[in-house]
């Protein structure tokens, strides 16, 4: 099994917030930037891949518990965002890629332990 | 253990804001020592019902009674309630504005998220008085 730091160094992903990274398994990903989606579908080991960044998404993260938020397209979290997710210990990372070549990165690095 | 009991005012203006409650009764179950299983299920009904008071109703009231064995959460308000349970129980049916779209919300997924994750789910409406749930979770 994988925590999120090491997921995190081998995609290549920047931290905007990290705390217990090394803590969180992580299993998976869920790609979806339609919140009522990710809150009933994402597993709890799920990471989120998303290019929304508002406060909502970190509220949805920590409701679902999930492992972290990874916003792909060089998207930035906006300022309310980062504090919400600071404030609640939510691992959020970046990703330059679009979602898709994100979620592929992960697959094949979950693939490979 | 004694019945807990927990009750909010949700502020219907601020929707990125939305979700104090929740957190607030996610944090409470979690130094109870309820499972983790549970208080995510509590954490996500209550929160979906949380954001719809306010997308839809202008916020409302949260109360939240906590036993051993169940944990009650009881969300009123008084907004313009609901004309078609059924069919605002369907996957997809929203009537949520364009700006709550454009957040990630008004999917139409927030009633059945509610059902998926909790063991009993009840709703009372009157077109033009108010809708209460009361959904109900089994630890
Ligand atoms: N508290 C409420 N007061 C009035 N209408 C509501 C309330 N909750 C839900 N509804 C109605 O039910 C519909 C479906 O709700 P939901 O499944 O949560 O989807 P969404 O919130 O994404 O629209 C809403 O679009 C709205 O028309
Ligand atoms: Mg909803």
């Amino acid at each position: 099994m994988m925590n999120v730091h090491e997921l995190a160094k081998a995609c290549g992903f920047t931290y905007f917030s990290g705390a217990n990274a090394e803590a969180r398994p992580v299993c998976g990903a869920y790609c979806c930037d339609l919140l009522s989606w990710v809150i009933g579908r994402a597993g709890d080991e799920d990471a989120l891949v998303t290019v929304m960044s508002n406060t909502n998404v970190m509220a949805v993260a920590v409701m679902a518990d999930l492992p972290c938020v990874i916003l792909s397209e060089g998207v930035k979290p906006d300022e309310r965002a980062l504090e919400k997710a600071i404030e609640n210990d939510i691992i959020v990372l970046s990703s330059p890629d679009p979602t898709y070549a994100t979620a592929v990165k992960i697959y094949e690095v979950l693939k490979s332990v | 253990m004694e019945p807990i009991v927990l009750t909010y005012q949700v502020d219907g203006e601020d929707f990125s804001a939305a979700g104090e409650a929740s957190s607030s009764v996610k944090k409470t179950l979690k130094q109870l020592g309820f499972s983790p299983d549970v208080i995510r299920r509590v954490a996500i009904a209550m929160y979906e019902g949380e954001i719809n008071m306010v997308i839809h109703a202008d916020g409302g009231e949260a109360r939240v009674e906590i036993t051993q064995s169940t944990i009650c959460i009881i969300l009123a308000d008084k907004g313009p309630g609901i004309k078609d349970i059924n069919l605002a129980m369907q996957e997809g049916y929203s009537t949520a504005p364009e700006e709550v779209r454009n957040l990630g919300f008004g999917a139409g997924m927030g009633l059945p998220n509610i059902k998926k994750y909790s063991d009993e789910l009840k709703i009372d409406t009157e077109l033009g008085v108010g809708t209460t749930l009361t959904i109900l979770i089994n630890t």
